[in-house]
């Protein structure tokens, strides 16, 4: 089907065989053309010009000495300078704020995923009240960010937020834990003392509370197609249910844990909204995308702005593309 | 008791003579811990919900005096806090029910003009062979996947030149372009399952392209299409980065959203209030999610399996 769509257009050599190809079209298949191009062109215009161009005009701003104040008398054809990548790089914070970007990405898709597929294996089969249970399931990643961000703010308030006054009643902490706030803690265990991150923690736990529903959502969708006569056939081999996971279920679900892996990683590596909403970027979690907000408003630095989002679409890009390159080729021999 | 008959009927040899083989403690264990793990799934979920709507009719004074209790007598109830939350701020309240219109009318617009652009380009797409085609499928699959913080710099400084910050119709354009590619690729997949000899006896029988469209393949692809405008419609009544940035020096069109993040932060204005105002902002969204959560759950698989 894709073949016949391109020798059609004329897509794959422009300039030899586009006319050609035109040429040989009937009245209809010219006007379908006209009808296809009449139908889509609004879409493309919204889209161009409002999602197209300004990707364009920000590598434009990255390479300009931009900023609020001398907006107005800046033109397209600026001064272009490097300066903008030199200060970023040579600062710093922007370092950091690359890593927490990473482990908070990575953990947070980890574990995301984790917990999702743990409700989907849990809610396989049928009993009453299912249906309620998967729907709750689903209310933290379609409530609203900000009425859920806020909840979670009072719930972990050190004065009168639940966690702590329970934490403090029941289970025997020293004092409230400021949960959103404290960049380290000194933890013990068995002896032992570990200095925690406890605001990266506790945004990481957000990240993963939120979303898991996405991934339990697709998991699910996967597993209902797993066919029963396979989980049928192992039992009768006297399979136990681990080992029916292992060797049966887990290899169905690893496609769509690649796929998941790939888009939550994507969105948790380009969030802002949790994290400024949390924590405002402070104590030690502050990723880029909300750097990037602060150089762009509060030090209405637009150069310096510019040139760090670049500089995070471009990692984003090139871990997907080593990703697409080396695992997702492997799926499809395996 | 029931897994050893079951086990007995389906032949399992070991199981059944070994009272505590691998197989039974496994299965043992896991029923256990399957019903363990959907009461934490039920906890997880629903509990912060609870919390916000007890805290929302909680007077501050019993809040601060038991934070600890998580329930209401009679006695303590008051819903003054979403009087006061929804009071216009000359009467002393904090203007909520300007920010639920401002939502409502970007979101409501947010939706109609997406399917206005959506439904004939998706039919186009999935229907119609033209030039370009799948490159413009591949655009649309890109500006989905795209930071969005990346565009918010150009966007604010462009609304800024051409005054257009602070108006409601700039980020209903926002909006739009941000939501159209994943409407497009939603309806397209509904379109392809629609046979096309439906499609062409009408032709057959002398309809023109439009009239195809209207009579035919609108009337069959209707599921598909309210399922796509709830969800543009959550999207855009939940979206916070543009309208921070574009919106935040425009206190008579903040939305709800921006509203509380807003006031969340502020001393003078109690956390029950607030908390009112959070129940305000989710109940639309609970309410369209529960009356319509087959379709939803159906279109969000949908909508996200492009990558």
């Amino acid at each position: 089907m894709t073949t016949s769509i391109r020798r059609a257009n004329g897509a794959p050599t422009p300039g030899a065989s586009e006319p050609r190809a035109t040429r040989k079209l009937s009245p209809m298949a010219r006007a379908e053309q006209r009808a296809g191009l009449f139908l889509i062109s609004p879409t493309l215009v919204i889209v161009v010009v409002m999602v197209v161009l300004p990707i364009v005009w920000t590598i434009l701003l990255a390479f300009q000495r931009i900023r609020l104040l001398n907006l107005r008398t800046a033109g397209i054809f600026g001064n272009y300078t490097i300066s903008n990548f030199v200060e970023v790089f040579s600062s710093p914070g922007f370092l950091e704020a690359l890593m927490t970007t990473l482990v908070y990405s990575v953990a947070g898709t980890g574990l995301a995923i984790l917990f999702g597929l743990v409700a989907a294996l849990a809610l396989r089969k049928p009993f009453r009240g299912r249906t309620f249970v998967r729907a709750a399931t689903l209310i933290p990643y379609v409530a609203p960010i900000v009425a859920v961000t806020f909840v979670w703010t009072t719930m972990l308030n050190p004065q009168f937020g639940i966690i702590n006054v329970w934490g403090t009643q029941f289970l025997g902490w020293d004092d409230a834990v400021p949960f959103l706030s404290e960049r380290q803690r000194e933890v013990s265990f068995l002896g032992l003392t570990f200095p925690v991150p406890t605001a990266l923690l506790t945004v990481i736990a957000f990240e993963a509370w939120r979303s898991f529903p996405f991934a339990f959502l697709f998991l699910t969708a996967r597993l209902q197609a797993v066919p029963a006569s396979l989980d049928e056939a192992a039992r009768v081999d006297g399979a136990t249910p681990t080992q029916r996971f292992r060797h049966i279920l887990l290899p169905q679900l690893l496609p769509t844990i690649a796929v998941l892996s790939v888009l939550r990683f994507i969105w948790t590596f380009n969030s802002f909204d949790d994290i400024y909403l949390l924590t405002g970027g402070g104590a030690g979690t502050e990723v880029v995308a909300v750097r990037v907000y602060n150089f762009l408003t509060a030090r209405g630095d637009i150069g310096a702005a510019s040139a760090q989002a670049l500089v995070l679409a471009a990692i984003l890009a090139v871990l997907v593309g080593i990703y697409l390159k080396f695992f997702a080729r492997k799926e499809e021999v395996g | 008791m029931a897994t050893e008959v079951e086990a007995q009927r389906r032949g399992a040899p070991a199981s059944s003579k070994r009272p505590w083989s691998r197989d039974r403690i496994e299965t043992l264990v896991l029923t256990w811990l399957r019903w363990i793990v959907i009461a934490v799934i039920l906890l997880v979920t629903l509990f912060p919900f609870y919390y916000m709507l007890i805290l929302s009719v909680r007077p501050l004074s019993s809040l601060l005096q038991d934070p600890g209790v998580i329930w209401i007598t009679a006695a303590e109830f008051s819903a003054d806090t979403y009087t006061s939350v929804l009071r216009s701020t000359s009467e002393g309240g904090q203007g909520f029910l300007v920010f639920m219109r401002n939502s409502a009318l970007v979101a409501l617009g947010t939706v109609l003009v997406t399917l206005l652009l959506a439904i004939p380009g998706s039919y186009a797409i999935s229907r119609l062979q033209f030039f370009g085609r799948r490159k413009i499928g591949a655009l649309f699959l890109a500006v989905y996947l795209f930071p969005s913080i990346l565009l918010a710099i150009p966007l604010f400084v462009f609304f800024t030149r051409i005054g257009l910050r602070g108006e409601l119709a700039g980020l209903l354009l926002v909006y739009v372009a941000q939501v159209v590619p994943v409407s497009i690729y939603m309806l397209r997949n509904y379109f392809e399952t629609i046979p096309t000899s439906l499609e062409e006896a009408a032709a057959i029988d002398g309809a023109g392209r439009l009239a195809i469209m209207r009579r035919v393949s609108l009337p069959l692809a209707m599921p598909a299409i309210i399922s796509n405008a709830l969800y543009i419609f959550m999207i855009a009544w939940n979206e916070f980065l543009f309208a921070l940035l574009f919106l935040v020096e425009a206190r008579e069109n903040w939305t709800v959203s921006l509203g509380l993040s807003q006031l969340a932060g502020s001393i003078e204005i109690p956390t029950t209030v607030l908390m009112a105002g959070s129940v305000i902002l989710t109940l639309p969204i609970i309410i369209i999610f529960f009356a319509a959560e087959r379709l939803l759950t159906e279109g969000l698989t949908a909508g996200a399996e492009k990558g």
